[in-house]
């Protein structure tokens, strides 16, 4: 039983930071229709600055600079290079398609600083565990939900309340007609561009810190879980992100934790788990748990 | 008398006879290098068509191409050897080809239904947990080592060293030099059958489908089981691919077929343009060379250092990402149609310049007459750079 909440726990942090992931996913999606493959090596970029940074200006202040540079970098690259093809829905797939080359460009540097090595983002909670009741929880997790929560609820809050909150739904909703309602695309995509690239620098934070080993280079790549949850829950819908991420973690987490008594599936399912989750999705709900089924206009 | 040899030489046939004898020189001339740069280019030049019929034609984003060129390059090697069912190689490479079609077929629930960026998402899992597969099911893929390949043989002849030696014109034909003609034989099969299904009736339906589902049904197109033929094919194609591809390598590795290879393959398709056999082509020529040249010129190219040298240096390796990188961006940004866009606007711009009165260009009235409800054309020249754009889809 004490394994089962374990492996709950575990499963919730991950959950959440997925949705830090994810939810990056959705809002550059909704403001622009473009899925983000360079997500991951953003995420990446400010793990790393995070570990060149901590030393010389302590954690806070290295997480403070790396969140605004990866959401710098990710606004740049938007509003100076994708915006350049252009708005309408044939430009975004083009451009979804050239995220994947932005992507190739700064994993490869990343990779080429990183090398084979290991690198410790000089995080507050170090290895430290928790007892609640039966179980032990490190630390780094329960900051992981704790932060999450509390980030997530501030991104809903800045969707409901603010004003660019309300241009961007307008925009996901017709960008047309949001146009014509002065609503400013390029500014509302970019600063979407921007809050998403704040959200990876934080989720890196958590991917490297215990009982990861610290941050290497495949880092980013297991941000691509996040994929599968941004898409089951709906893309254009946070909610489902939200749902999405929590579901993946589970899986991942209870996969991982079982492994011994689903033998037949092979060494390391929780790897692919959550992929194999998605397609069961997608086969039952082609856009998604939460997606809007859009009607088709002749 | 020379004019009409000048003419003969422009006729369509004469200039694919003539591409055909330059592409059967190089064994003669070239080592073995280029030759496996050759080789693999044809592998990837096949597949890609596959994924741009897929893609670009039908409009369905797959991210999914390298399992099914596992499927192929493991089926043919399980298939044609001991460990499996043992069958003669070339029955074997036709069933490789069969079993990654069906594989299509079997994905085509979700792929006729889910669509857009879903889809590529979808085809994503497919790479992830076919990996999966070929990692643990060590009988049949081989686990981490994978499994070497048996050589192709034909009727007796064998495309491998030896058996039956063979030694043409005075040189010696190994390996190399036998896969090529296989490789090019495969090539130009690929190129006929693609590009006729690109310009008959699957094509343009293929085609409707994209721009507008809705008007594809209306007009009589089944939508779903077009959407599904696409994947089939496209996995067809990616299959042969695979066995070329498994017979060229010699020995096939799980790791070779993950994401990376996927993104690959849409990164030819997207550089060289998509939905045409000859952009496709162009694309995956680019994308298998770039790589290999880089790292065997690297001490000549300035900047970069030989692999293995200094730390913190640019390696031929990173070389080649970066400009790949740089590739597919700046084709998207400034040149969406890709190579074979480019080679159109430069081949009209060419035709124009021939013919300083555009108005009078025979295809450009013919386009305005075709087109009697579009504006009067600004300018003089327009009508003969938009009559070849509006052909959009021929290979």
């Amino acid at each position: 039983m004490t394994g089962f909440l374990d492996n709950v726990l575990n499963g919730l942090a991950l959950g959440a930071v997925y949705a830090l992931v994810a939810l990056g996913f959705v809002v550059m999606f909704k403001a622009s229709g473009v899925l983000n493959f360079a997500h991951g090596s953003v995420l990446l970029l400010g793990g790393y600055l995070i570990a060149v940074l901590h030393d010389d200006l302590g954690f806070a202040g290295a997480l403070a600079l790396a969140v605004l540079s990866t959401a710098a970098l990710a606004g740049a690259l938007d509003r100076f290079l994708l915006q350049r093809a252009g708005q309408d829905e044939q430009a975004a797939h083009i451009q979804t398609i050239a995220t994947i080359g932005i992507d190739i460009l700064i994993f490869t540097d990343l990779a080429r600083r990183i090398g084979g090595d290991l690198l410790s983002l000089g995080d507050p909670w170090g290895d430290a565990v928790t007892e609640l009741g039966p179980v032990t929880v490190a630390d780094s997790r329960l900051a992981a939900i704790a932060v999450s929560t509390v980030v997530i609820a501030a991104v809903f809050a800045l969707f409901r309340f603010t004003p660019w909150g309300l241009s961007l739904r307008a925009a996901a909703e017709d960008l047309e007609a949001a146009a014509l309602m002065g609503v400013r695309l390029r500014r509302v995509r970019a600063l979407a561009w921007c809050l998403a690239g704040g959200l990876a620098a934080l989720a890196a934070v958590f991917l490297a810190a215990f009982p990861a080993p610290g941050l290497e280079r495949t880092t980013g790549q297991i941000a691509l879980h996040a994929f599968p949850a941004a898409i089951l829950g709906g893309l254009a819908s946070p909610v489902g992100a939200l749902a999405g991420s929590l579901l993946i973690g589970l899986t991942e987490a209870l996969v991982v934790g079982y492994e011994s008594d689903l033998h037949v599936l092979g060494d390391g399912f929780g790897e692919v788990a959550p992929y194999a989750v998605m397609l069961l999705v997608l086969l039952v709900r082609p856009t998604g748990l939460f997606g809007a089924k859009g009607a088709a206009r002749v | 008398m020379s004019e009409r040899l000048l003419g003969l030489l422009r006729g369509r046939p004469a200039r694919t006879l003539l591409l055909a004898v330059l592409l059967c020189l190089p064994p003669f001339y070239l080592d073995a290098f280029w030759l496996r740069i050759g080789l693999f280019s044809m592998a990837a030049a096949i597949g890609a068509v596959g994924l741009s019929l897929l893609s670009g034609t039908a409009g369905q984003l797959s991210l999914g191409h390298a399992f099914f060129l596992a499927i192929g390059a493991y089926g043919y090697s399980y298939l044609a050897s001991d460990p499996g069912p043992g069958l003669p190689p070339a029955l074997a490479a036709c069933c490789a080809v069969l079993l990654a079609g069906a594989a299509g077929g079997l994905f085509s629930p979700v792929a006729g239904r889910v669509k857009g960026i879903y889809l590529g998402i979808a085809t994503l899992a497919l790479v992830f947990l076919g990996h999966h597969v070929l990692l643990t099911w060590d009988s049949v893929t081989g686990g981490f080592n994978g499994r070497s390949v048996p050589p192709l043989t034909l009727g007796g002849f064998t495309f491998a060293a030896s058996d039956p030696e063979l030694v043409v014109l005075g040189v010696p034909f190994g390996a190399e030099e036998r896969l090529w003609y296989l490789g090019l034989a495969l090539f130009a099969f690929t190129w006929f059958t693609a590009g006729g299904l690109l310009r008959g009736r699957p094509g343009r339906a293929l085609a409707a489908l994209r721009d507008s589902e809705t008007a594809a049904a209306v007009m009589g197109v089944d939508v779903a089981r077009h959407r599904a033929a696409a994947f089939v094919v496209s996995s067809m194609y990616a299959g042969l691919a695979g066995v070329l591809l498994a017979l060229a390598f010699r020995r096939v590795v799980p790791d070779y077929f993950s994401l990376a290879l996927s993104i690959d393959y849409l990164a030819m398709i997207v550089i060289g343009g998509l939905g045409s056999v000859a952009g496709a082509t162009a694309g995956a020529v680019f994308v298998t060379a770039l790589p290999l040249l880089m790292t065997r010129y690297a001490d000549q190219l300035p900047l970069v250092t030989a692999p293995g040298s200094a730390e913190g240096s640019l390696g031929p390796t990173e070389a080649a990402r970066y400009l790949y990188g740089a590739a597919i961006v700046l084709v998207l940004l400034y040149a969406p149609d890709g190579l074979h866009g480019l080679a159109r606007r430069a081949r009209a711009r060419l035709a124009r310049r021939r013919t300083p009165s555009g108005g009078r260009n025979p295809e450009a009235s013919a386009s305005a007459t075709s087109a009697p409800s579009s504006a009067s054309p600004s300018s003089p020249a327009e009508p003969a750079a938009a009559a070849p754009r509006s052909k959009e889809h021929t290979p």
